[in-house]
Parts: structure tokens; sequence; C-alpha cells
């Protein structure tokens, strides 16, 4: 009895000291140890219809890998998981599992859910450190040849995909380094860069021909790939990454950032550990981060470790709006980060020699729902105030960068200038598929992943039937 | 990786590069730049695709050393590698035939302005050139400017070749002459602020292209952003060249000088490794 009781609390993930974590790049929760895994396992029911399987984008058999933790069984259960997710050491610590899989769980009907995305995360880290990373048989070489353009989630599972179909696939990046925004975005203390370097290496050792430094659209165009370099389809997956700024004046001062830039930096750049690496970044006292997402969030933590003294976060609604992560937001309070809620910036202030010294802010009131549902931020009239700073970062997401649709006519593109796609990942143009972020807007990992798969899925049947008839988004 | 073949010292700071790069000297054209990163700790940084041979598949470079990664890729030689070359980046010079144009490279700057200084002359203009340093020792490439150009005026700061002069007292005598329809100036932000101050008044055309603080060269990051006619640009993506009138050169001073300390720290932590043997 005694047992079973402790047995409904979830094992939480032992996590480094805030204040410690504050000041290092390492993660920030230590790993499960088998045994905790195993207590942890021991809470799912193994459900006949599993909930949750509906709320995971690529449909993780999560039942069936539990079980297998529960057996001691976790290569296994990693090989289980692998079935749908070639990834789940990054799923496992990036997923947003709170409205996806975990959601759903009936468990978390009565108490707190089974903490999948720990277990997948403690699987994949285990089979990697035993070194029982499974090749899959060499499939039969179709003679067939697809490029994959940007090495983000979806194009890593795109390429992951269509090598074990017996395609010769070639995945092109325009960054010195693949990963998309799993190395420049995410930072270190939440997802280990080794990691996505050991997935990228994986994809090599089935076969992928990876060409970094390759801007597609410059190099290359889509049109020279299948006219003239013999590929037979191309898939795009190249995210949205081009950096939003609020257009307020002395945006352009030193000192102000976009989160695309400081995270760059931090993460592909390795700043935070200039000048041992060469790239230089600007090391706060009194950083604002202006946004409420993830990105925002990573930005803050990024720049508290980096050293500053304060961070303030600037949202312009409420706590309750925020889209980032629940976790990021409560390990961001932890960590000391000031959160300036129902605060809009409205300029910046110039030190004199062209550096930022200070923001200027509005406070807002939260008015009628807008056309996303959440309540539209109104400026309340006379209270403005400002707050001394000395870097500035610009965290209000992404839009599509043309620099690559821009030399496609024939490639159809939405109002925002996203790519449109079927279901499938068909676009307008023949041969050509897409998905991600460049398809959706910036969304998650999970969801370029599975649309990166979806995609594999649809080349497969176009090199078999080359048949086309794009009908536009359903 | 990408193997440099030939090294030229053109002067005591200013190093050339010829170096392999097939696939982007296919698609490179003039006013093109493209972005390299020497080893795995490296900086990115962007510099001016100065020449190009399409059936080499070659790239060459000019770079003037003034930090660390100009300094370490000076130390490089003939059969070495540079990690990573990104390009060809940046829009391309709008080449046609405007008539009498006037050509100017300030220091490092002559690198640049040679491919479009000869696309234009290939277009079939009357070009006027004019090549400036603050002496001797710094200018190169005289005799390839003269190639391409019908007319090259010399000029150093301190009259140690050819005219003792400011590169704008030569343009300001060919403005007179009241026939010009377009210049183009590349070279130090403080020299085409000053072309451009000179151009106004004579309210002929200057194409500059600035040097912008950048990293990844695609628009993805806006480091490298510049105010141009009032409107924030990305100097990467939409220029690196624009309309001298409407740029804000003070602005891109500024941004230029984002970094002072990091740089210095970085350059003497260069220096002492260099001494210590490394
Ligand atoms: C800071 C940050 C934190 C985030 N945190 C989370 C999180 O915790 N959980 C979560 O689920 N999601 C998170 N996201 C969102 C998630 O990372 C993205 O939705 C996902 O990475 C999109 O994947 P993708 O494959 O579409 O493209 P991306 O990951 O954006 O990769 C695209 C790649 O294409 C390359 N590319 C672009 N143009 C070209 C070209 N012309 N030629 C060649 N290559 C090109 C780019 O360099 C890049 O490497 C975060 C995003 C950011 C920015
Ligand atoms: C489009 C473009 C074309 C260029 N072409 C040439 C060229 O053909 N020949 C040449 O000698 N130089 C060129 N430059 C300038 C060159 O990039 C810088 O001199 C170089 O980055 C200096 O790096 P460093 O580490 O040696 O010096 P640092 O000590 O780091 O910096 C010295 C100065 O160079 C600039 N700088 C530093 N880092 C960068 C960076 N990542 N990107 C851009 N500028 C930076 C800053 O203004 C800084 O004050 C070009 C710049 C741009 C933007
Ligand atoms: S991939 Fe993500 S959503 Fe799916 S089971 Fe794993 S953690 Fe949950
Ligand atoms: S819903 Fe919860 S308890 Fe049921 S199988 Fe899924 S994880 Fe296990
Ligand atoms: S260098 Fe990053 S946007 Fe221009």
């Amino acid at each position: 009895m005694e047992e079973k009781k402790k047995a409904k609390k979830r094992v939480q993930m032992r996590e480094q000291d805030p204040l410690k974590r504050a000041r290092n790049f390492e993660e920030v929760p230590y790993a499960y140890s088998p045994e905790e895994a195993m207590e942890e396992a021991s809470r799912c029911l193994v459900c006949k219809r599993p909930a949750c399987m509906g709320g995971c984008p690529v449909e993780v058999n999560i039942p069936a890998f539990i079980s297998l933790i529960k057996d001691g069984k976790f290569v296994e259960a990693c090989y289980k998981i692998k079935e749908k997710n070639s990834f789940p050491a990054v799923c496992g610590r990036v997923c947003p599992q709170e409205v996806q899989c975990e959601a759903r769980c009936l468990v978390g009907k009565k108490g707190e859910p089974v903490a999948v995305g720990n277990l997948e995360r403690f699987v994949a880290d285990y089979e990697a450190e035993k070194g029982e990373v499974k090749l899959p048989e060499k499939p039969k070489p179709t003679g067939r040849k697809v490029a994959v353009i940007g090495s983000g989630p979806g194009g890593l599972t795109c390429a992951s995909d269509l090598i074990q179909a017996g395609h010769q696939v070639t995945l092109f990046e325009a960054l010195h380094k693949a990963g998309g925004v799993l190395v420049y975005g995410i930072p270190e203390f939440r997802l280990p860069k080794a990691i996505v370097g050991r997935e990228v290496e994986y994809i090599q050792k089935l076969g992928v021909e990876v060409v970094v430094n390759a801007v597609v659209g410059r190099l290359y165009t889509v049109d020279e790939l299948l006219n003239e370099q013999g590929y037979d389809a191309v898939y795009i997956g190249i995210g949205a990454g081009l950096p939003m700024f609020l257009g307020i004046p002395g945006e352009n001062l030193n000192g102000v950032y976009s989160a695309n830039e400081f995270l760059t930096r931090a993460n592909l750049m390795k700043a935070y550990l200039f000048p041992e690496y060469d790239t230089p970044i600007k090391v706060a006292k009194r950083p604002a981060i202006v946004g409420g997402g993830n990105v925002a969030m990573d930005s803050a933590r990024v720049a508290l470790r980096l050293g500053a003294e304060k961070v303030y976060l600037i949202y312009r609604r409420s706590e309750a709006e925020m889209p980032a992560r629940k976790a990021e937001v409560h390990h961001a309070h932890e960590e000391g980060i000031e959160f300036l809620l129902l605060t809009n910036p409205t300029g910046f202030i110039d030190d004199g020699k062209g550096n930022v010294c200070a923001v200027e802010c509005v406070k807002m009131e939260l008015g009628e729902p807008d056309e996303s549902g959440r309540r539209r931020p109104i400026p309340v009239k006379g209270s403005e105030f400002q707050v001394e700073i000395d870097v500035a970062i610009s965290a209000l997401g992404a839009r599509a960068n043309p620099l690559l649709p821009k030399t496609m006519p024939d490639l159809k593109l939405n109002k925002k200038g996203y790519i449109m796609a079927d279901e499938t990942g068909m676009t307008s143009a023949r041969g050509v598929f897409a998905g991600g972020d460049i398809v959706t807007g910036a969304a998650t990992v999970i969801s370029a992943m599975g649309a990166g798969r979806k995609a594999a899925t649809a080349i497969n049947d176009y090199l078999k039937w080359k048949y086309w008839d794009f009908r536009g988004p359903q | 990786m990408f193997k440099i073949l030939k090294k030229q010292e053109l002067s005591e700071f200013v190093t050339l590069f010829e170096f392999e790069a097939k696939d982007i000297a296919k698609k490179a054209e003039a006013g093109n730049f493209f972005i390299l990163k020497i080893h795995e700790e490296g900086e990115r940084i962007p510099l001016t695709i100065a020449d190009f041979d399409r059936e080499k598949g070659t790239l060459t470079t000019v770079f003037q050393k003034v930090g660390k990664t100009t300094e370490h890729l000076g130390t490089l030689n003939e059969g070495d590698f540079i990690s990573d070359v990104i390009g060809p980046l940046g829009v391309s010079s709008h080449i046609e035939n405007f008539g009498k144009v006037v050509c100017v490279g300030g220091g490092v700057g002559i690198a640049p302005v040679y491919p479009i200084t000869r696309a234009l002359k290939e277009a079939g203009n009357k070009v006027l050139s004019i090549i400036g340093a603050r002496n001797k020792d710094l200018l190169f490439w005289e005799d390839k400017m003269r190639d391409v150009s019908d007319e090259l005026v010399i000029t150093t700061d301190d009259g140690s070749y050819g005219r003792k002069a400011v590169v704008t007292v030569p343009l300001e005598e060919f403005l007179k002459g009241g026939d010009i329809d377009m210049v183009i100036a590349i070279g130090p932000a403080i020299m085409m602020k000053f072309v451009c101050k000179t151009t106004e008044k004579y309210n002929v055309k200057t194409v500059v292209s600035l040097n912008s603080i950048m990293i990844d060269g695609t628009g993805m990051c806006g480091g490298c952003r510049v105010e141009v006619g009032g409107e924030t640009k990305f100097c990467c993506v939409d220029g690196p060249e624009f309309d001298g009138a409407d740029v804000n050169f003070d602005l891109l001073m500024e941004r230029q000088r984002m970094y002072p300390d990091e740089e210095k720290a970085a350059m003497e932590r260069y220096t002492e490794a260099i001494k210590g043997g490394k």
C-alpha cells in the first residue's frame, strides 16, 4: 500500500540549483537514473487506447516504449521510439509536452501526468552512452536523387527517411553547421550541442551527404538542382529565419539586438566562450528582452548566464498570455529574471555615443480579445516610464526569409511570404515539397519533424508515379 | 575546405589570396562578397570578391590586416586551407552603359572597386578612376586599374606617390567638367561620406558599398542594419551597395564601433599566443 501511494507522485528530475545554474551554460536538469526512470515508468497504466499518442504529432508508441522501460529494456525502448521519431534526445528535451503527449495522459486527469518527455530523453541518452546506436539495414538503392534544403529538425527528419527509402540524399545548409534552430537558436543549457551533432552524424552514417555553407538561392537555385544537377525532387525546410524589430525610435543603436543575432552569437558562434572563441557579444549589466515566447526566455536566460546583474523581460500582455513553455517561464522566474508585464517599449534612448542606455516604456491594460483569441493590450495614457538598460534584445518572433523563395517565380507564397503547401508538403512547383516553419510560421521542433516525415512519404510516392496535382492548402 | 592557391603581399598591411571555390566562382558577379571562417573557434567575417575565374574555379580577395581574424588570415600560406567560405552574397552591382562614370577606390577599397570598374568598362562606359591611400606603400593594383580605365588618377595623403591629395580633390575636378553620369566609391566609411558630400553639390548619383558588421550574410540576424533614406535595411541582402545620398554614414560608423574592447582583447590575446610560439 505504502509503495503504491509513493508511486503516484511523478519522479521529478533533479535540477541544478537556480542560483548556480544562472551562471553556467550546463544543462538545467540532471538525467534520471535507471531506477528513477523505472519508477516513473511504473506510473504508466499502459492504456489499451492510449490518449497520450493522440497528442504526439508523430504518434510515438508511448505505452510500448514505457513498458520496455518498466522491464529495464532501455535500448529497446529507444528503438521503439525511433520507429516514429528519429531524434528522441532532442524531443525529450524541447517538446512542449505539457500541451502535447502529457496533456492527454490518463494519469494526468487525477494527478501529474506520466513524464513522457523525461523518459524519452532518458532512453535516448542511455542508448547513446552505451554506444548501442543501431544502424538500420541498407535499403535497396532506387537510383533517385533528392535534395533537402535546410538542416533544421524538419530537414534532418526528411533526409533520414528518404535515405532509408533507398534514395540518394544531399542536405544543403546555409550556415557552417547543420541543425537549424537546434544549433543556432536553442541554448546549450536546454539542448547541448553535442546531442545535435550526434544526430547529424547519425544521418551521415546512414549515407546522407551534408553540404554546409550552401546558401541555396545564391550558390545554386532549386531550378539548377532539378534541371542541371540531376535531383529528382527537392524538400525545402528553411525555417522562418527573418528577425522582427519593434519599429520604434533608437532601434539601430549599439546594444540593440534581434534575438536571432544574440542567440546566434551565443550558441552557434559560442560567444559565451569569448575570447577562446573569436566572436564577441555585449556582456550586459542590465539587459532587457522584449517578448514572451520561448525565444524571449532563451535570450533572457543566456543574457543572465553571460553575467548580467539584472535581466528584465518586457511583455505587453500578462503572464497568462505568454506563449512560452510553462517550464521555461518557471525556470526564468527561479533564476531571478524580472518580468515587466503589461508593458510595451516605445523607444530606446541614446547615451550620446550611439549606445542604448535606457528604454522608454508605456503601461498596458487588457481590452477585448483580438483575432488570436488573446485579450488585446491597450496603452495606458500618461503611464510612460524609463528603465535603465545597456542591451536590448527584441524577441518578437520571426518571419519568412525571402532569399530562396524570391528565386523561384513558380513557387506560390501566401500573403506573409510563407510557402504554400498541402498537407503532404506538395507545393505549386513541380518536384518541390516544403514543410516546417517556412510553411506554418514559427511552430515547434516536433511539428517540423512531422512535416519532414510526411513530405518524405509524399516524395516516395512522387518518385514512383511522377504525379503532380497541387490544389493548395486544404 | 578551401585551398589557397596564391598569396601575394600587396603592402605591409594588405594581402591577396586566390583560392579554390569552384561553385562560388561560377555564380560570382561584380559587387558580391563572401563570408569566411578560418577555423572552428573563428569568427565569420565578410570580404569582397575582388576577382573570380570561372574556368579555374577560383576567387580572389584582398584584405587589410586590422584585427585578430584578418591578422590570422594573413599568416596562412599557399597550400593552406580555409575551413568555411560562404557565398556569393549580396546584390550584384547594377552594370549598364551609363555614359561617363568615375570609380573611386580608397585604401583596401581599391580591390572591390576593381571588378565593378572592369564591368563598367566592358559595358561601354567611359571610365575615369581615382585610387588613393595614405602613402605609397599602401597602394596596389595601379596596373590593373589602369587597364580598365580611360584615365587613372592616383593620390596619397602624404604625397609619397601620385598627387598629394585626398580622393575628393580630383573627384571634384572631374565633376566640374559637368558630364559625369555616375560615381561609384568604395573605401572607408569616412571617405565614402565625403565623396557623397562632394557629389551632392553636383547632383550626381553616387553608389557606395557599405561594410557593416555581419554574421550570417543571409538576412537572418539583422546585425548588419544600416539606415538608408530613413529606412532600416539589411546590408547583406539589400546591399552592400546603396545610393550614397541616402546613407546615414554616422550611424554606420557608430555601429562599426560596437565591440572596441572585445576587438582589442582578442588582438592582444592573439599577439601573446604568437609570441608564446603557438
Ligand atoms: C530560440 C528558439 C527557441 C525555441 N524553443 C523551442 C522549444 O523549446 N520547443 C519547440 O518545440 N520549438 C522551439 N522553437 C521552435 C523550433 O525550433 C522551430 O519551430 C523548428 O526548429 C523549425 O524547424 P525547421 O526544420 O522548419 O527549420 P529551422 O530549425 O529553422 O532550420 C532551417 C535551416 O535552414 C537553413 N536555411 C535557411 N535558408 C536557407 C537557404 N537558402 N539555403 C540553405 N539553407 C537554408 C537555416 O540556416 C537553418 O539551419 C524555438 C525556436 C527558437 C528560435
Ligand atoms: C560586405 C563587406 C565587404 C568587405 N570587404 C572587405 C575587403 O574586401 N577587404 C577588407 O580588408 N575588408 C573588407 N571588409 C571589412 C572586413 O570584414 C573587416 O575588416 C574584418 O571583419 C575585420 O575583422 P578582424 O577580426 O580582423 O578585426 P576586428 O578587430 O574584429 O575588427 C576591426 C573592425 O572591422 C569591423 N568588423 C569586425 N568584425 C566584423 C564582422 N564580423 N563583419 C564585418 N565587419 C567586422 C569592425 O568595424 C571593427 O571595428 C568588408 C566588410 C563588409 C561588410
Ligand atoms: S515526440 Fe514529443 S510529443 Fe511525441 S511523445 Fe515524444 S515528447 Fe511527446
Ligand atoms: S495515457 Fe498516460 S498512462 Fe496511458 S499509456 Fe499514455 S502515458 Fe501511459
Ligand atoms: S549579416 Fe545577418 S542579416 Fe545581414
